[in-house]
């Protein structure tokens, strides 16, 4: 292979066809997964591009021109072809297509392992499945005396049982202005890192009751504290001291045949008011240290899937 | 004194294995070429600390592998696995021990390791990207100490990892998911000890070892740093010719100083 070789190898420039061909194999893999017609669309976006890619390789990948013209006119064949011939060069098309075969099939295998593998164990994380939504029954009304908090544990997934187990701190605050039942119910993660929040008071441990896998004990907190790194909270969950950057997470209810039934994980940016009266000012479920509200919820633009 | 006949014999005899394996392989040149290496004259005990690291990781990779027969990363069993190994399988005390307190180790001296490299100046040219490598094995070394820290699943391990896991949440944009990742869903449950038992122990230590290998072979390649105070200039004489062609300009003179 000569340099004059190499020039005329760099000014022609590469082919798109291999890439066309990497395209339609990846099609028919993905289509072998999601349908059909993509196979088929695959299929012919290969057979063209391949067709297309050998002829061009076979075309103009020889060393030399070929002069048509005078080879049509019966002149003499141009030198360079001659030269070439008389020193058996190699025609560089055959290895450079073989090459690029290479290449571009190492590639669509690599690809081919790759990917599914990565999607494997990246996907499962964003599409929700494995979180169980059956409403969590916390037992009859009677358990949650008026105007005291109950620290009421709960199993939050049945098929992963005592891990999953969760902790609310519940009060009753009777009933709304609207004549509605109203309840408050923290949840005990603290959120500026995770930690379990303390109630600041004395519990009742002897008038413990107990509702299938469900714990209830009273308790007479003046707010709550987290061991972690010191956040504190008044009892409607709103910073009062600490690193936290919001309000404590709630849950929403609802009261099924008597009992006191668990909806909807929610965040909370500040509660005004208290009690049965209170504003709470509501956004989807967030991380423990991410800003719902004011200018640093900017920071967390994308609402994570599956959470 | 010329050798006896029964000794040159026995002497063939001892070396024959080894020049059959070299004549079909090559390989006792190449350890050759790997372990007896030009050193500067003046290195001091400060660079052994890169070996002692390498051996640190070893340790943690053997002592890991055997672990790995007798733990059960599933958060009914995971605890109770672990009480066996430390009180009922024999000599398991002795490898959890050199596999927690070996973890602390491997930190420690990846650190004194880039102390020694940073205040010795073998972080410059021509050895930047080695320092880039090391930098990428040190946070490689943390993820291990992060996922495998997880993997006792007592209270420590629990919550340690409840706030590690939302330390990472915190950061912008992407944090929330990275959150996502690692616990493979909403809350910490049996994924994510699953999830972080496989970092731990194939996903982080394959990608170590890859990086291992090219730290070495950067090492082999640029040869050691001759120590700040040396009076001899590093490594091998340079060759004579010097690059020619496009990199005119790109490779460094050696000035004055350094060849003094």
């Amino acid at each position: 292979m000569t340099d004059a070789a190499d020039n005329e190898e760099e000014t022609r420039g590469h082919s798109l066809w291999p890439i066309g061909f990497a395209i339609g194999v990846a099609c028919i893999l993905i289509g072998l997964v999601v349908s059909w017609p993509a196979v088929l669309l695959g299929a012919a976006i290969t057979i063209v591009s391949g067709v297309l890619w050998i002829r061009e390789a076979a075309g103009t990948h020889g060393p030399v021109d070929f002069a048509a013209g005078d080879a049509l006119d019966g002149g003499t064949p141009s030198p360079a072809l001659a030269a070439a011939e008389g020193q058996h060069l190699e025609t560089h098309g055959r290895a450079g297509f073989l090459t690029l075969a290479t290449i571009g099939l190492g590639g669509v295998i690599g690809a081919a392992v790759t990917l599914p593998s990565i999607g494997f164990a990246v996907l499962p994380s964003f599409t929700g499945e494995g979180i169980e939504t059956n409403p969590v029954d916390l037992g009859p009304l009677e358990n949650f005396p008026e105007g005291m908090f109950v620290i009421t544990t709960f199993i939050g997934s049945k098929d992963q049982g005592e891990v999953s187990r969760r902790t609310a701190y519940i009060r009753n605050n009777g009933l709304s202005a609207a004549n509605d039942p109203s309840f408050t119910i923290i949840y005990s993660r603290c959120v500026h890192l995770g930690c379990p929040v303390q109630p600041n008071g004395p519990k009742f441990e002897d008038k413990m009751v107990t509702y299938r896998d469900v714990t209830l004990t009273p308790v007479q907190p003046a707010g709550f504290g987290c061991p972690c790194h010191g956040g504190a909270y008044d009892t409607e969950g709103n910073r009062t001291a600490g690193p936290p950057v919001r309000s404590l997470d709630r849950y929403a209810f609802s009261i099924v045949d008597g009992n006191l039934v668990l909806g909807k994980h929610f965040s909370v940016g500040t509660v005004e008011g208290t009690a049965a009266d209170a504003k709470i000012s509501r956004y989807g479920q967030a991380y423990p240290g991410v800003h719902v509200d004011g200018l640093e919820r900017w920071l967390y633009p994308i609402p994570v899937p599956g959470a | 004194m010329a050798k006896s006949a029964r000794q040159a014999q026995i002497e063939k005899a001892a070396l024959y294995p080894l020049d059959w394996t070299e004549e079909r392989t090559g390989l006792v040149g190449y350890t050759k070429w790997f372990l007896f290496r030009h050193v500067p004259r003046d290195v001091n005990w400060m660079q052994t600390l890169g070996a002692a690291t390498l051996t640190a990781f070893l340790v943690q990779a053997i002592t890991g592998v055997f672990l790995a027969m007798y733990y059960k990363p599933d958060p009914n069993s995971a605890y109770e696995s672990i009480q066996n190994i430390s009180n009922e399988v024999t000599l398991g005390w002795l490898v959890r021990g050199m596999h927690k307190w070996g973890a602390s180790l491997f930190i420690i001296l990846m650190f004194l390791h880039m102390a020694r490299t940073f205040l010795f100046g073998a972080y410059k040219y021509p050895r930047e990207l080695n320092w880039v490598i090391g930098v990428l094995l040190l946070v490689a070394g943390m993820a291990e100490g992060f996922t495998g820290y997880l993997l006792p699943w007592d209270q420590t391990a629990y919550w340690a990892t409840v706030v590690g896991i939302n330390i990472n949440a915190t950061a912008p944009f992407a944090g929330p998911f990275i959150a996502q990742f690692l616990q493979g869903g909403a809350q910490i449950g049996p994924d994510t000890l699953a999830k972080f038992y496989s970092l731990h122990m194939l996903v982080i230590p394959g990608g170590i070892m890859a990086m291992i290998g090219l730290h070495m072979y950067l090492v082999l390649r640029l040869g050691v740093t001759s120590p700040p105070w040396s009076k001899t200039a590093a490594g091998r004489p340079r060759p004579d010719a010097e690059p020619t062609g496009d990199r005119t300009g790109l490779t460094r003179e050696p000035s004055s100083e350094e060849t003094s």
